[in-house]
């Protein structure tokens, strides 16, 4: 192949990239604005990386950002000179300080010998800690668990309900979820709509996108009728094909979801933004209903069957095939789902499905594959432990608590909780 | 004409031995015996932070620093192996794949920094046994059309004389009734339980053996430059798939022909995307090389679909949807 | 029940359900060592749920069965193979990817070049070799040795299994279906081979649906309905005796019973 050839080829796959990949994020804000850009660093003054970064005037917050792994920040634009609060939640950062929260004030000061922009280094160990008591945190980090927990099963029951009709563990399925988390983002954060629209369009999307795996992938699969090793194998490339471009168009950052705010709930110890428990809400409502469709629904009921056996419902005149494509529809919708409120709740990044996938595993296994109800339950245990174990270990080994899990049930009890024996010969 | 010069270097950097031999091992594991190892980059990485850490912190010797980590990498594959083997294909895929990402993240984490070096890894003062032995002349080297650090020729030149006695190894194995009886397994368990096969036992050594000459790898991957943990990601796992895949699985050099494609078809593409920032196309380098991973999945789907048996495979033998 | 004279399998109690569905619930049955058994009953007696289970494929609620006058209950699969007790499926199992002369050779015994670490075993191999090949030339497979077994004839596949199942030289034979999809051109032959079986010295134990093939090849039949054994004897015997003929009935009630009929009177 020429050069000239070579790269004609890489534009026509560029274009591709193009239509499927989301507009850029906004650019940094111009230089003549007012903002916080700053370092955040240990005690030994070793960077920290992954920490959240928050700008508030009074009790409204003003912009965000995430600490890089140089433990640099971007420019986080504010309205103009002033005294604004920067809080750095370091819940999932890398270094010992596991889920402490710090609160600095800083001035903008109008000068003609100083920027508009204040750079700020933070040392965790100068800034006023916000000591809480050992069950002061516990309760804070269960909470943080159980909404985690639902996250990960609203995920993971498209996942299940995928296992069931198709017959293959999808290892895409977490591409889904980050599908839904960058969407939103899109929608709520560069295009401004309200939360709430942009994460019920945002699921919409996500239904189509389930759709469209399916029938661009899975179902040509499905007809040229090869093995489940090759559809592992398949969802992988797809996954890390699905993974590089969202990369590719969203960079390796972290962002928040949105710059709206609906303030801050406490209750008893707990202190939780308000969106995070409309998230939990959200969680239950579709949880319940995904849980109702299956029990009594007529599609429901027959995705059931075809998850029992496929040979049999498709001789009971059950349409297999139209069932398996409303299975892919709703995994994707679920699954988008459950990235816009992981954003809302954490972050938003490229990887963000990729990781949840593992919880999802997780949470599978430990209920039982192939049961709802264990689902749910495996799923709200393993974000429990995920949240709960960052009290004793470092908050950039977050995840480990939540696979480790996993590997144990695995030793001692294979079929998960609920499981029983005869499904995973 | 630089371009395509520098793209074929690839087929003899230690880079691409190290990912050959590690492919190796995975092609024990999946061609061989039907495994569906997902975390073979946590093997990798046992094999690279091993050896590193058995000489920087402990102050091992060199042979008994590969030994303790090649012993660790048959351990690991033991805890692993023993509570899933006996299950369905997808457990051991999901939980070798979620035990490498705790290797990572522990790696990765400032908890162990001491040892680990935590994010920033660990600078090469591990490789002395190996730079203190070269018989080049110091200097820069003239192989052919290419130049090469004396250190970097060296350590290729051991790379790659591992890669062919492990190959040579592997040959003997696959043709002795052990390597028919993995087969076998791949083929059906339920027939081998019925003619007497220890089934779980032979899945457990081909999981030991692969896994051993994954951490092999490691200590190869890490010799010519410092221990990175992002290095050892899933995507390193998957892209052995792609290249034993591409070579060619459960054949003996599909791997190795394997990696060689796959290290110059990337480099070849990253001159690619370097001419592409030149030309405005890409805002940096970094973004531009997402792109390549884009088409190394795309090409994972492609190969695995349409040509499961890869370049040197028999299309009878290795169609995986023969049963 | 009376005692047979020293059998070769003795199975007491053996009860498994799925589910509450009562699969197999035999009180007591012997296989009389030497001989021909065939297994029958109506289709979901439980007959090949019975073969997993006393093949350690898989395992029962309760029950004890020994072979050989060994307690084997609770065995894996592969430790009672390794007995002397080897057993072909009902889907045939063939190793697709592998040459019918490979297949063979796994059926082989204690190759020593099959521990890890192989060495010395071309000896053994190329004695193996050639009794593979005078196995495969009487089932008429010599010519395909090289082929992969994936392109045999199911009729060829299931011949194949039952010479891979005879390489390993086993004391008791266990053959679920052997005639299932069988081109019938391909049924005589595999009767004779299992008489064959016989005259070598092997007990055979086969599941079975085609009512010809029990009367012309068995010695003795154990009838199973239901989950039970409702009738054993010599086939003359039982394949006339009323209970074994209302389980057929019974089960097949949608079935043309003239067809039925004839065929028990054949």
């Amino acid at each position: 192949m020429t050069p000239s050839k070579a790269i004609r080829w890489l534009l026509a796959v560029l274009a591709l990239a193009c239509v499927l990949a989301l507009p850029s994020p906004a650019a940094a804000a111009p230089a003549d604005e007012w903002g916080f850009r700053g370092l955040l660093r240990d005690g030994e003054k070793q960077p920290v990386s992954g920490a959240a970064v928050q700008v508030k005037d009074g009790d409204t917050v003003v912009g965000s950002d995430t600490t890089d792994d140089k433990g640099r920040w971007e420019i986080i634009p504010v309205p103009g000179p002033g005294t604004y609060t920067l809080t750095i939640d370091t819940t999932a950062a890398s270094g010992h300080f596991a889920g402490d929260e710090y609160e600095v004030d800083k001035e903008l000061v109008e000068s003609p010998t100083t920027l508009p922009v204040l750079n700020v280094v933070v040392s965790t160990t100068e800034s006023s800690q916000q000591v809480a008591s050992f069950t002061d945190r516990l309760a804070q980090r269960a909470v943080s668990g159980f909404n985690l927990g639902l996250l990960i099963a609203i995920a993971a029951i498209g996942l299940s309900l995928v296992f069931g009709t198709s017959r293959f563990t999808n290892f895409a399925h977490g591409e889904s979820v980050t599908f839904g988390g960058l969407t939103g983002f899109v929608l709520a954060h560069v295009l401004g709509l309200p939360l709430l629209l942009a994460a019920a369009v945002a699921t919409v999307l996500g239904g189509f996108f389930g759709y469209a795996q399916d029938v661009a992938f899975w179902r040509p699969l499905r007809r040229r009728g090869v093995s489940l090793i090759t559809l592992m194998i398949a969802s992988i490339g797809i996954s890390m094909a699905i993974r590089s471009l969202m990369q590719f168009s969203f960079g390796s950052a972290s962002r928040g979801m949105t710059e709206e705010s609906w303030g801050t709930v406490t209750l008893g110890p707990v202190v939780m933004p308000a969106t995070s428990y409309a998230g939990m809400g959200i969680s239950i409502v579709v949880l319940a209903g995904v849980g109702l469709w299956l029990k009594h629904g007529r599609i429901g009921k027959a995705t059931r069957a075809i998850a029992g056996n496929t040979a049999l419902a498709a001789t009971s005149g059950v349409a297999v095939d139209k069932i398996t494509r409303i299975v892919w529809v709703l995994a994707g919708a679920l699954a988008a789902l459950s990235g816009v409120l992981l954003g809302v709740f954490n972050q938003v990044s490229f990887d963000m499905g990729f990781n949840l996938l593992l919880l999802m595993f997780a949470g599978v296994i430990l209920g039982g594959l192939g049961t709802s109800f264990g689902t749910l339950a495996g799923s709200i245990v393993v974000g429990l432990c995920t949240e709960i174990l960052v009290l004793w270990i470092p908050a950039d080994m977050k995840y480990v608590g939540g696979l480790a899990v996993l590997v144990i049930v695995l030793l001692v009890r294979p079929q998960g909780i609920f499981g029983r024996r005869e499904r995973i010969g | 004409m630089d371009i395509i010069w520098n793209s074929l270097r690839e087929l003899i950097t230690p880079t691409t031995a190290a990912y050959a031999l590690a492919a190796i091992g995975l092609n024990v594991h999946f061609g061989f015996t039907g495994l569906l190892n997902f975390g073979q980059a946590g093997f990798v990485a046992i094999g690279a932070y091993g050896f590193a850490i058995s000489v920087m912190t402990f102050g091992f010797s060199t042979p008994l620093a590969i030994a303790v980590t090649l012993v660790l990498a048959a351990g690991y594959a033991l805890l692993l192996g023993v509570p899933t083997l006996r299950l369905r294909a997808d457990y051991l895929a999901i939980v070798t794949i979620a035990a490498a990402e705790i290797i990572r993240f522990a790696l990765n984490s400032s908890a162990f920094a001491k040892w680990t070096g935590g994010a920033n890894g660990l600078y090469n003062e591990y490789s002395g046994w190996l730079k203190g032995s070269n018989p080049y002349p110091s200097g820069v080297v003239t192989v052919g059309p290419w130049t090469f650090g004396s250190n970097d020729l060296w350590i290729a030149t051991v790379d790659w004389l591992v890669v062919l006695l492990t190959a040579g190894a592997i040959y003997l194995l696959v043709r002795s009734p052990w390597g028919r009886v993995l087969k076998g397994i791949r083929e059906d368990e339920h027939a081998m339980l019925s003619l007497g096969k220890n089934v779980n036992l032979y899945k457990l050594q081909a999981l030991v053996i692969g896994g051993v000459i994954g951490a092999a790898a490691g200590i190869l991957y890490v010799q010519p430059t410092s221990v990175q943990p992002f290095d050892f990601a899933t995507r390193m796992t998957f892209n052995m798939y792609t290249m034993l895949i591409l070579g060619g699985a459960a054949t003996v050099f599909g791997p190795i022909l394997g990696s060689m494609i796959f290290w110059v078809v990337m480099r070849f593409t990253d001159e690619l995307v370097n001419l592409g920032v030149d030309g405005g196309l890409f805002d940096n380098v970094t973004q531009g090389s997402q792109l390549r991973f884009v088409l190394v999945g795309v090409a994972l789907v492609l190969l695995v679909v349409f040509r499961p048996q890869g370049i040197l495979g028999n299309r009878t033998e290795l169609s995986f949807d023969a049963k | 029940m009376p005692s047979k004279r020293d059998p070769i399998l003795v199975a007491d109690r053996v009860h498994r359900h799925f589910a509450g569905v009562t699969a197999v619930d035999v009180d007591h049955v012997e296989m009389p060592r030497g001989k021909i058994t065939a297994l029958i009953g109506p289709n979901g007696a439980g007959k090949t749920t019975f073969f997993n289970l006393l093949t350690g494929f898989d395992k029962p609620q309760t029950g004890a069965w020994s072979f050989e006058g060994k307690p084997i209950a609770g065995l894996a699969p592969w430790q009672v193979a390794r007995r002397g007790m080897v057993r072909t499926f009902q889907l045939t199992k063939v190793l697709g990817r592998l040459t019918v002369l490979e297949n063979m050779l796994l059926g082989s015994k204690n190759q020593r070049g099959e521990r890890l670490l192989p060495f010395f075993w071309r000896k053994q191999e190329r004695s193996d070799s050639a009794r593979a090949l005078e196995i495969l030339e009487r089932f008429k497979l010599g010519a395909k040795a090289h082929d992969y077994a994936a392109s045999l004839s199911g009729g060829q596949r299931k011949l194949l299994e039952m010479a891979r199942a005879i390489m390993n030289e086993p004391s008791l034979v266990m053959l679920d279906e052997p005639m299932a999809g069988v081109n019938p051109a391909l049924t005589q032959s595999l009767l004779h081979h299992i008489k064959d079986l016989k005259n070598q010295g092997m007990t055979v134990l086969f599941v079975e649906h085609d009512m010809h093939m029990v009367r012309y090849v068995a010695d003795w039949v154990i009838v199973m309905a239901e989950g039970r054994i409702i009738a054993e004897g010599v086939p003359g015997e039982v394949l006339s005796s009323t209970a074994v003929v209302d389980a057929y009935l019974g089960a097949h009630h949608d079935t043309d019973l003239r067809e039925l009929v004839r065929e028990m009177e054949a």
